[in-house]
């Protein structure tokens, strides 16, 4: 017998699990919802969703090319971040523009800062919050009620989340997403000048037809933003998977409830809807697939933890204060920022360590 | 169930040989028989070219505080002295001795629980070689006889057998069940200790069964069963599973009145004492998708592990890798070629290229795997980012020192990176720093 066999260090089995397949199953994870949106924006979808990827794939290969890097475009990442940045804009979007958003994403927010691993900030985010930047009319008014798919031939569902009396406040119910009507209402209800329905409008959003209507995706919003039930489904996808902690949406997903609950009403303490909160606009998809990236997430349990309800208090308190009628990418991308302040101060207790 | 924070559940792969039973093997024809088999000075050789020896007949003695004496596995003539391959360090030195016939043996005396007091129970320990035999060989006796300030109630038996394809324990539990509870109850007697406990891995059951029978007209004896889970049969992860007492950080069991010993040991411990017989054979698993008929073997000592495998057909086509031990923390070979087998090996595994895979080291993504798995509750990944950086002390300042190397995060790494093997390296340099700077005050004296 004179077979020379390999020679390494221990252990000589690994799992099969690749950073490869990681990326993959999460973009398989988003697939629910990107059929949900399919069927809500028809083939509006698919352009947007294709101009995206392609301009994430190509500006990654491009500029591992330019820096002389091993090209890992197959490893799914920057795929990954194409989809969700097409999930992070309104349907209406010119395509270049979603395009020029993933490119930004790519180059400034990831190869420029070293590359997958290397990133501070969720590129897809940053990429979004570039868009909310450069072309804040395209990203904001833009809303499409969901038409041009086959769901939304029902023109009752085109309606969406809407009430006459919210009908009767806003002009152009059908462009605005249900966040932003509850904004405007909100505003006009500290506003005694103005003559509106407002308190009307707010008890129409926060009613069970309105949930409902959410939940199923029947509101006007981002691609991905629209789809509650779906986004949820991949969600626990990605739990059972165990390719997101489920802390991190349980932590975000909790505090935005339990705050929107206690502070998000009109009539006093514990008057608010938490429901109406978690399905609208875009806490779905952060929650369960921005805040849990795992580059840009904290490395230890407790550390998710604490990341996770920092998103929720920030969400919360864009959505009620801040100038903009959504948080949700902004507390992940200020959240971000702290990751490796919280990593620094959650290192856990080692086995038998005695801490003087 | 019983188990402790963190770890991995990798394939078992026992399933290849968990019902076969101990096969003693023919009688080899040659032994090899390194002079360190076992952790601490290597033994003195007591014998010369030419000599006659018979089986169980002494043929190096320890030197040293922390060694272990050596037996001859077989009747015959010394026929060669010098460097062989060796499973763990590569080469060493070693005696040939070639078999002259059928095995005399030589005399040992004998002893029973009854006239056996500590002092005797230590000496016979030590006469006849016994070391470790779950792959970490420290000497038995030095083990078994700790510092008088240190008191000692309960002696711990490793019958978790937590790296995949082994199955040698499990058999030798249900096949010597009686033997290792003698072995153990000696133990318990002789240290002064209140109590022994076996713990036995879940995915055990005839062995968890069979020591309960046995053991259960002695009071001092307890048969528990853990979670299977890598690496239960870690020294401190073990006591933490079955006494909840957490061994202190850069402690040893002893630190909280524990010894851990393993099942095979207990077993060498009764051979040793009721029958006078030396550590001169062990039981080894011989597995793995590359073998054609994966077994359990009885083999002596210095038998090659190139008769082995062709014991049991050869290897097939799509071996790439020859490890002794398990597939966590074993030793990989070069070649089965004139390998010894030794007091420490537990196994004989030949993996393919689908159990090895091999793949390039990407940069870490941050998943937390590796950090949520760690049986020590390190941060893999940021110890690895120091030693990358070398900054040593911030590693230490992390407890990389606490690191007991079972490659779980290694495992589990979706990058790939060799965490384990950075964290070895780590410790490495820090020891050298720490020797440098001990030499230092030295001079300053
Ligand atoms: S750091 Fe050490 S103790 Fe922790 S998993 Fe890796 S090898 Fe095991
Ligand atoms: S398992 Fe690997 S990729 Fe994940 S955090 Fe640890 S080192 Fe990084």
């Amino acid at each position: 017998m004179a077979e020379k066999f390999l020679i390494k260090t221990s252990p000589h089995i690994k799992n099969n699990l690749s950073v490869a397949k990681v990326m993959w199953l999460v973009v398989v994870a988003l697939l629910p919802a990107y059929i949900h949106t399919f069927f809500l924006f028809g083939y509006r979808t698919v352009w947007v969703s294709l101009a995206a990827v392609a301009g994430a794939v190509v500006s990654e290969a491009l500029m591992q090319l330019l820096m002389k890097k091993k090209i890992t475009v197959y490893d799914g990442s920057a795929f990954l971040t194409g989809l969700l940045i097409a999930f992070n804009v309104p349907p209406s979007i010119a395509l270049w523009k979603v395009a020029l958003g993933s490119a930004f994403a790519i180059i400034v927010a990831k190869q420029l800062f070293g590359g997958l691993g290397y990133n501070i900030f969720n590129p897809a985010l940053a990429g979004r919050a570039f868009l909310m930047a450069s072309y804040p009319v395209a990203m904001t008014s833009g809303w499409k009620a969901p038409a041009g798919g086959f769901l939304s031939l029902d023109p009752a569902l085109t309606q969406g989340f809407s009430g006459p009396a919210v009908t009767k406040f806003l002009d152009s119910v059908t462009s605005a997403t249900p966040l932003n009507a509850l904004k405007t209402a909100r505003a006009a209800l500290n506003d005694p000048e103005l003559d509106v329905p407002a308190r009307e409008a707010v008890e129409q959003l926060f009613s069970a037809d309105s949930i409902v209507h959410s939940f199923f995706g029947r509101i006007g919003g981002c691609l991905g933003e629209t789809t509650a039930l779906f986004l949820l489904a991949g969600g626990l996808f990605l739990l059972i998977m165990k390719l997101a902690d489920w802390r991190v949406p349980a932590g975000y997903l909790g505090t935005v409830a339990l705050l929107t609950w206690a502070f998000g009403g009109i009539d006093g303490i514990f008057t608010g809807n938490p429901l109406f909160h978690l399905f609208t606009g875009g806490l779905m998809l952060g929650a369960f697939f921005m805040a849990t990236d795992m580059v840009t997430s904290p490395l230890t349990r407790k550390g998710k933890w604490i990341f996770a309800v920092g998103c929720g208090v920030l969400t919360f308190t864009i959505r009620m204060w801040g100038g903009y009628p959504e948080g949700v990418s902004y507390s992940i991308l200020l959240m971000n920022i702290f990751v490796p302040l919280i990593d620094r101060y959650t290192v856990p207790v080692s086995f038998g360590e005695v801490k003087a | 169930m019983l188990t402790f924070k963190g770890g991995i559940h990798p394939p078992e792969g026992k399933a290849l040989t968990e019902g076969k039973p101990l096969k003693r093997l023919s009688l080899p024809d040659k032994v090899i028989i390194p002079l360190s088999q076992h952790i601490g000075a290597p033994a003195k050789a007591i014998v010369q070219i030419g000599d006659e020896v018979l089986t169980g007949q002494p043929v190096a003695e320890a030197s040293g505080m922390i060694s272990a004496s050596i037996h001859s596995s077989v009747t015959g003539k010394v026929v060669g002295i010098g460097s062989f391959p060796h499973p763990v360090s590569g080469t060493g030195p070693a005696l040939v001795i070639e078999r002259s016939g059928e095995d005399i043996f030589y005399e040992h005396p004998r002893y029973t629980a009854g006239d056996c007091d500590k002092e005797t129970f230590l000496k016979v320990v030590a006469d006849m070689g016994l070391v470790g035999l779950g792959g970490a060989t420290f000497p038995t006796h030095v083990k078994l006889a700790p510092p008088s300030f240190k008191k000692v109630d309960c002696i711990i038996l490793n019958g978790a057998e937590c790296e995949p394809y082994l199955t040698c324990d499990d058999r030798l539990m249900q096949e010597q069940s009686e033997g290792i509870a003698l072995g153990l109850l000696l133990m318990v007697k002789n240290t002064g200790a209140e109590k022994g406990i076996i713990g036995i891995e879940n995915n055990k059951p005839h062995a968890f069964k069979k020591m309960c029978e046995v053991c259960r007209p002695y009071h001092e004896l307890e048969v528990v069963s853990v979670k299977t889970k890598y690496p239960q049969g870690a020294e401190k992860q073990l006591i933490d599973a079955l006494t909840k007492r957490k061994v202190p950080a850069g402690g040893l069991p002893l630190d909280v009145g524990i010894i851990v010993q393993n099942v095979g040991t207990a077993f060498a411990v009764y051979e040793a004492v009721y029958l006078g017989k030396p550590l001169i054979e062990r039981a080894v698993t011989v597995s793995g998708e590359g073998i054609n008929e994966p077994s359990n073997f009885i083999v002596r000592i210095g038998d090659t592990y190139e008769r082995l495998i062709r014991e049991v057909g050869g290897l097939k086509e799509e071996t790439v890798s020859l490890i002794s031990g398990g597939p966590m923390m074993g030793f990989a070979q070069y070649t089965a070629q004139s390998l010894p087998v030794i007091k420490g090996t537990s196994g004989i595994l030949a993996l393919t290229e689908r159990e090895v895979g091999r793949t390039r080291e990407a940069p870490c993504i941050s998943c937390g795997a590796c950090v949520d798995i760690c049986p020590m509750q390190l941060i893999p990944t940021q110890l690895v980012r120091q030693v990358k950086n070398k900054r040593y002390e911030e590693a230490a300042a992390l407890n990389i020192n606490s690191c007991i190397e079972c490659g779980s995060c290694a495992y589990v790494c979706p990058s790939k990176i060799p965490l384990v093997q950075y964290v070895r390296l780590g410790k490495g340099f820090l020891r050298k720093l720490s020797a440098r700077e001990r030499a230092k005050k030295e001079e300053k004296k």
